[in-house]
């Protein structure tokens, strides 16, 4: 029997940045909000003394419980899909409160001007023709200048030490609250090769802080000991902005903020047009429950978001045959098999302390993003930013060798400890542009825990991607080879690589997209729902395709941008606060 | 003394000494069908027991307690550990740099990782139908345990076809080539491919070589030392700009938990 609890103002699902930042916002308003996350409670307590590299490195404990829900996976439309059935595959996002940006690395990028406007720009320059069939790229329905304070909020709210990024002068409204992290060895060796070539590098922005700092709210985050247990950890010493310290912590304070822990939501409740609230389970008890609220905010991760509006027929289901449908498109990645593939140099005469670090201390540079190239001589769209980092290399995830090395064996030992510290990688970002049947739909087998049916991904890789990963690659190359490395090792991307179980990451976006009109989009450009004015889906679900960076200052930018659009709903009692490509006066309808 | 009235076969310590192992495996084939296990552990103790007895592998010559955490919870038989034993030492071998997987403890973190949440894939999405043989070992309907099990079983079945030894008794060369064979997916299995197999192998055996020592690998922090990891550090504030590579002494999470 499903039990209906009192109103509430605003319900929440999720406790990460896109959950926390609505919470915050809204409980500073004196509404009342309940937030329900699927996963257990942690306080800062539980990340003291967590340097275990077995326990959170390799068995992902900070990551989603597979044994309750996963996600199918499969190529082709014509295809079976199968279950992505553990973390050791492939890690993609994370569980209890805070969600993903607790156990982040805390790289911190704003996305450029032209991702907001990626098809108008992209004509505008090269002409339709540029465009690949089968390509779904389209305008987010809002423009970088329009995000800007947004994402300023974010950076204010977290802290980011940082500095600016050379190519992109007079798009920032405000420095870095914050100075870069320490510079190490490794820095100074990939800034110097990288000028030696006439680039442009900056000091990667960071959650990870160079110095203590008091965020506007009053929420302080420590300054950063660099003790190398960043991803896929929770901070030993409170010195990384995630959710916990920041504004979960507001919205606790406010008194207006519930959080209900080990409540899986499975519906979202829905009556004539408009939502009227989320059902749930209390994993500890199995019991489920109606939360009702004026206001519904859904704001997990990508597929939770995507999955809750498919299990509760909110929205057109996207149909790649057609492309008529808008709920499952355009499903983008940094694929960890492609996108996230590594450049590394190895030396044999240079020592450098690779087990200390931070998850974003490291130097980056937009010399081949998407403003910098001319596409006209190349064979894919948009662009990549190059990088190094010095994460800290943990002894049992780090076993590098040069090519022609055995993988197990004496010389696979002798190499693998002689390397691991005479190394520096490069790693590319690139733009992750979107494809008509790489989606999300219901899994017509498989079905979770509570008896739903998972989320069926469907994807392939298309020369575009391929493409840009080799480009990226050569110009890695040349950086190390600029830095004098003894050998360099250029993974192989050829036909065969593609899709699979490994490529799926924490950069995913697509499925609830905004854009400009009902048609071609999900969400307006407040995350607000076309068909249903009071239910906002908040967070990389919204993204119409990756940017060639880290994607949580985006998340957290629409995020502050969203939590705007409800205060305006609830302050003007209801309404779209978009119609006919305007920003409007919400009104009740 | 609990050392005479044992039955384990072998005496910790030793255990790499190729000469040695040998010698046992050989009695327990010889004396195995008329001998009980007491009869068996009292052989091999009388002749083995005293020597090693209570010297820790480290190299350095202290003496160390009896590690009381080094039995198996996990694998039923001795004949399958022995197998788990030599096969982890291929991978990752005793060389001038210090102990290979034998000596740092690996067949008993991975004994004790089976016999655990992990080994029993408690939390792996686990519904069917299942795309066994061609996937990972997560894709298998057989639990990371069962695969353990099965695949070195199959890899002594392989050694008695190919060489008439098993697996444990072969020479290094033989398992070696045993090995690559499992690696490049040249064996038939049952539930699950010899690559997938392989490389679960592979990743408990480096797990087991760097995890921290809790866990029970990665013996006194040998494995750390050899890679110039430093381990649970609290800071490196104060050295993280420096030019020049700084070698560090290790530290364990039993010193860096707060107690």
């Amino acid at each position: 029997m499903v039990k209906t609890l009192p109103k509430t103002d605003v319900v929440v699902v999720g406790s990460g940045w896109a959950g926390g930042i609505a919470a915050a916002e809204l409980s500073k308003k004196g509404y009342k909000v309940v937030g329900l996350e699927r996963g257990k409670a942690q306080v800062r307590e539980d990340f003291i003394g967590s340097k275990d590299e077995l326990r959170y490195d390799s068995r992902k404990v900070m990551f989603q419980d597979l044994s309750k829900e996963t996600l199918t996976i499969r190529n082709t439309t014509d295809e079976v899909a199968s279950p992505n059935r553990s973390n050791d595959t492939n890690a993609i996002n994370g569980t209890d409160t805070g969600g993903s940006g607790v156990h982040w690395n805390g790289m911190v990028y704003r996305w450029l001007p032209t991702d907001f406007e990626m098809l108008s720009k992209t004509v505008e320059k090269y002409g339709k023709d540029i465009i690949p069939k089968d390509m779904t790229v389209q305008d987010w329905g809002i423009k970088y200048d329009a995000l800007e304070p947004y994402y300023d909020k974010f950076e204010k709210a977290t802290g980011i030490s940082g500095e600016p990024d050379p190519l992109r002068p007079g798009q920032r409204s405000s420095d870095y609250p914050t100075p870069p992290q320490k510079e190490t060895e490794i820095i100074r060796t990939f800034t110097k090769a990288a000028k030696d070539l006439g680039y442009h590098p900056y000091r990667i922005a960071s959650a990870n802080l160079s110095e203590a700092y008091t965020n506007p709210d009053g929420e302080t985050v420590n300054g950063c000991v660099y003790c190398a247990f960043c991803e896929a950890f929770g901070c030993d010493f409170g010195a990384k902005a995630d959710p916990i310290a920041t504004v979960l912590a507001t919205a606790s304070k406010t008194g207006n903020y519930e959080l209900r822990n080990n409540a899986y939501a499975v519906r979202v409740v829905h009556e004539n047009g408009k939502a009227t609230g989320i059902k749930y389970v209390d994993t500890e008890t199995g019991e489920e429950f109606i939360q009702p609220a004026d206001l519904v905010v859904v704001s997990g991760f990508v597929f939770s978001n995507t999955r809750l509006m498919l299990l509760s027929g909110i929205g057109q289901p996207y149909n790649p045959k057609d492309g008529t449908g808008v709920m499952g498109k355009n499903l983008t990645a940094h694929q960890r098999n492609l996108t996230h593939t590594r450049v590394r140099g190895f030396f044999d005469d240079k020592k450098f302390n690779r087990y200390a670090g931070t998850g974003a201390l490291g130097s980056t540079m937009d010399d081949f993003n998407v403003e910098q190239l001319d596409h006209t001589k190349l064979d894919f769209l948009h662009g990549f930013c190059l990088r190094t980092s010095q994460r800290g290399d943990r002894p049992i995830s780090n076993n590098h060798v040069p090519d022609g090395t055995p993988s197990w064996g004496p010389e696979f030992k002798e190499k693998s400890l002689f390397y691991a510290n005479r190394r520096i990688d490069i790693q590319q970002q690139n733009g992750a542009l979107p494809w008509r049947e790489n989606y999300m739909d219901l899994d017509p087998t498989y079905t979770d825990v509570f008896g739903d049916p998972l989320l069926r991904v469907t994807s392939k890789f298309h020369d575009q991607d391929r493409n840009i990963v080799k480009y990226a690659h050569q110009k890695a190359k040349g950086l190390l080879e600029q830095m004098g490395a003894d050998y360099i090792t250029v993974p192989e991307i050829n036909e065969d690589t593609e899709f699979d179980k490994t490529s799926l990451s924490d950069h995913t976006g697509g499925g609830v997209i905004m854009g400009e009109n009902p048609e071609t989009s999900a969400v307006n450009n407040y995350s607000q729902v076309w068909d249903m004015d009071n239910l906002f889906v908040v967070g990389a679900s919204s993204f119409p395709h990756l940017g060639s960076s880290n994607p949580t200052a985006t998340v957290g930018a629409l995020a502050y941008r969203a939590t705007e659009g409800m205060i305006k709903y609830l302050e003007n009692g209801g309404g779209q606060l978009i119609q006919d490509g305007k920003e409007v006066a919400a009104t009740k309808k | 003394m609990a050392d005479n009235n044992t039955n384990k076969p072998e005496k910790q310590g030793n255990v790499a000494d190729p000469s040695r192992r040998r010698f046992v495996k050989n009695s327990g084939i010889a004396v195995g069908g008329v001998a009980g296990g007491a009869l068996l552990g009292g052989l091999f103790t009388s002749q083995f027991g005293k020597k090693d007895d209570k010297k820790s592998s480290t190299g350095d010559g202290k003496k160390s307690e009896k590690r009381y955490e080094e039995a198996r919870m996990f694998f039923t038989r001795f004949a399958d550990f022995a197998i788990l034993e030599q096969a982890t030492e291929r991978i990752f071998p005793e060389d001038k740099n210090g102990p290979g997987a034998i000596g740092l403890g690996v067949p008993y973190f991975i004994d004790k990782q089976l016999a655990g949440p992990y080994g029993n894939n408690v939390k792996d999405y686990r519904q069917g139908p299942f795309t066994n043989g061609n996937g990972t070992a997560a894709d298998s309907s057989l639990n990371r345990g069962e695969i353990i099990i099965n695949g070195l079983r199959k890899m002594s079945d392989e050694s008695m076809k190919r060489f008439d030894a098993k697996f444990d008794d072969a020479t290094e060369d033989q398992q070696t080539e045993i090995l690559t064979d499992f690696e490049a997916d040249k064996v038939q299995l049952k539930g699950i491919s010899s690559k997938a197999f392989f490389k679960l192998l592979r990743t408990l055996t480096l797990e087991g070589a760097y995890c921290d020592p809790l866990y029970g690998g990665n013996r006194d922090m040998e494995g750390w030392k050899m890679k110039e990891y430093p381990g649970s550090i609290a800071s490196y504030a104060n050295m993280i700009e420096e030019k020049e590579f700084i070698k560090m002494d290790q530290i364990s999470l039993t010193d860096y938990q707060p107690k």
